[in-house]
C-alpha cells in the first residue's frame, strides 16, 4: 500500500494509459466483429490521450487557468504544462471524427452483407 | 494458431517498449521552455485567463483551424456514407423494414419519463453548452466542449422524440457561415494585428471579464456553433430512419 502511495501521480496515469493502449491493440488484432474492433481503436485512442496528459504534468501543478487561486506572478511555479493539454484537446476531436467515419463504414458494410464479421468480407484477403 | 502467436508476440514487444518507457519516466518538476513562455507571456500578451485556450485558439490557432477542418471532413464523410437514397424501390424497402420493425416491436416510442425529462432539461443543456463556449477563455471548457454538450442535447432530443426533424438547411448554413467567419477573423488578424488568427484585433478588455481576451470569445463561439451543429448532424445521420437501405 505504501509503495503505491509513494508513486508519482503522473506515473500511475502513464501506466494506465499504456495499459489501455495494449488492451485496445489486443482488441483490434483479435476481435472479428467490426464494432469490437472500433471499440479497441477507441481504447487505444483514450490510452494515448492519458499518456500525453501525464507527460505534461508538473509535480504539484494545477490547471493552467489564472484566477484568484493562481495569481499571474505565481503561475509559472504552480501550473501544469498547457501545451500537452492543448494537443490532447485536438487529438480527442480528431479521434471522434475518425471513430464516426469508421462506424458509418461499419453500417454500410452491415447493410451490404448483413454481417459485421470481418471474416465474411473476403475481397481484400490474401 | 500461428496468427495468435504472432499477435501475442507483437503485444509482448509493445509491452516491452512501454515498460522501458515507463521505467525511465521521471515526473517534471518545472515547466518546459515552451510551456514556461506561454504561462509567463500568455496572460499579458493575449489577456486569456485559461492558458490552454490561449494556446489552442491563438498560439496554435492554425492547428485548431485544421482540427475544425478534419471534423468537418469527417462529418461530410459520415453524411456521404449514410445518405438517404430517394430511389423508389429503396423506399419500398424502407417501408418493409419499418413494418418488420413494428412486428418485432423494436420501434417503441420513448417512455413518458424520458419525454418529460427532455422537455424540462433540453433548454438547460443547450444553455449550458452556450455557457461553456462563451466562457472558454476564463474557465475549463471552450468551443469543442460546448459543441459536444449541445450535440448531447440533440442526442437527448432524438432519443425522446425519434420523429423530430433536424433542418439540414439550418445545419449547413450555420456550419458554413461560422467556418467562413472563423477564417475571416483569421485574415483580419493578418491585416490588423500580428498575424493569422491573432486575437488582438479587438481590445483586450478587463482581464477576467466575459468580454475580454480580444477575439477569443468570438472565435470560440463560432467553433462551438460549428462543432455543435456538425456533431448533431452526425448523430442525426446515425438514426435508424435516416439510414435506409443503400
Amino acid at each position: 500500500m505504501s509503495i503505491i502511495a509513494e508513486l508519482p501521480l503522473s506515473l500511475i496515469v502513464l501506466c494506465s494509459g499504456l495499459g489501455l493502449v495494449l488492451i485496445g491493440l489486443w482488441g483490434m488484432l483479435t476481435q472479428r466483429n467490426m464494432i469490437r474492433m472500433i471499440i479497441g481503436f477507441s481504447l487505444t485512442d483514450t490510452g494515448i490521450h492519458m499518456v500525453m496528459v501525464s507527460i505534461g504534468y508538473v509535480t504539484g501543478g494545477t490547471a493552467p487557468i489564472i484566477n484568484a487561486a493562481v495569481p499571474v506572478t505565481e503561475a509559472v511555479n504552480r501550473v501544469v504544462d498547457p501545451v500537452p493539454s492543448a494537443l490532447v484537446l485536438t487529438a480527442i476531436v480528431i479521434g471522434l471524427g475518425v471513430t464516426a467515419v469508421m462506424l458509418s463504414f461499419a453500417v454500410r458494410i452491415y447493410k451490404a452483407r448483413k454481417t459485421l464479421m470481418i471474416d465474411e468480407c473476403t475481397e481484400l484477403r490474401w | 494458431m500461428i496468427k495468435r502467436l504472432f499477435i501475442l508476440m507483437i503485444l509482448a514487444l509493445m509491452g516491452l517498449i512501454f515498460i522501458q518507457l515507463a521505467s525511465s519516466y521521471t515526473e517534471n518538476s518545472s515547466l518546459s521552455k515552451l510551456g514556461r513562455y506561454y504561462v509567463e507571456e500568455g496572460p499579458q500578451e493575449l489577456g486569456a485567463a485559461n492558458l490552454v485556450t490561449a494556446v489552442v485558439v491563438t498560439y496554435r490557432g492554425l492547428d485548431t483551424l485544421g482540427e475544425v477542418t478534419v471534423l468537418f471532413i469527417s462529418a461530410a464523410g459520415v453524411g456521404l456514407l449514410l445518405r438517404r437514397t430517394r430511389r423508389k424501390d429503396d423506399k419500398e424497402d424502407l417501408e418493409r423494414g419499418d413494418r418488420a420493425e413494428e412486428a418485432a416491436g423494436t420501434h417503441k416510442p420513448a417512455s413518458e419519463i424520458v419525454t418529460t425529462a427532455t422537455q424540462l432539461l433540453l433548454p438547460m443543456v443547450m444553455l449550458f453548452g452556450i455557457y461553456v463556449f462563451l466562457n472558454g477563455h476564463l474557465s475549463p471548457g471552450g468551443g469543442f466542449q460546448g459543441g459536444a454538450i449541445i450535440a448531447s442535447g440533440t442526442m437527448f432530443l432524438l432519443l425522446a422524440l425519434p420523429e423530430s426533424h433536424i433542418s439540414r438547411l439550418l445545419v449547413a448554413l450555420t456550419e458554413s457561415l461560422s467556418g467562413f467567419s472563423y477564417v475571416v477573423i483569421g485574415v483580419l488578424g493578418v491585416i490588423m494585428a500580428g498575424g493569422f488568427l491573432d486575437n488582438r484585433i479587438m481590445g483586450p478588455g478587463t482581464y477576467g471579464a466575459l468580454f475580454s481576451a480580444g477575439a477569443i470569445p468570438l472565435i470560440y463561439t463560432l467553433v462551438g456553433l460549428k462543432v455543435g451543429f456538425e456533431l448533431s448532424a452526425v448523430l442525426d445521420r446515425f438514426r435508424k430512419d435516416d439510414t435506409g437501405p443503400v
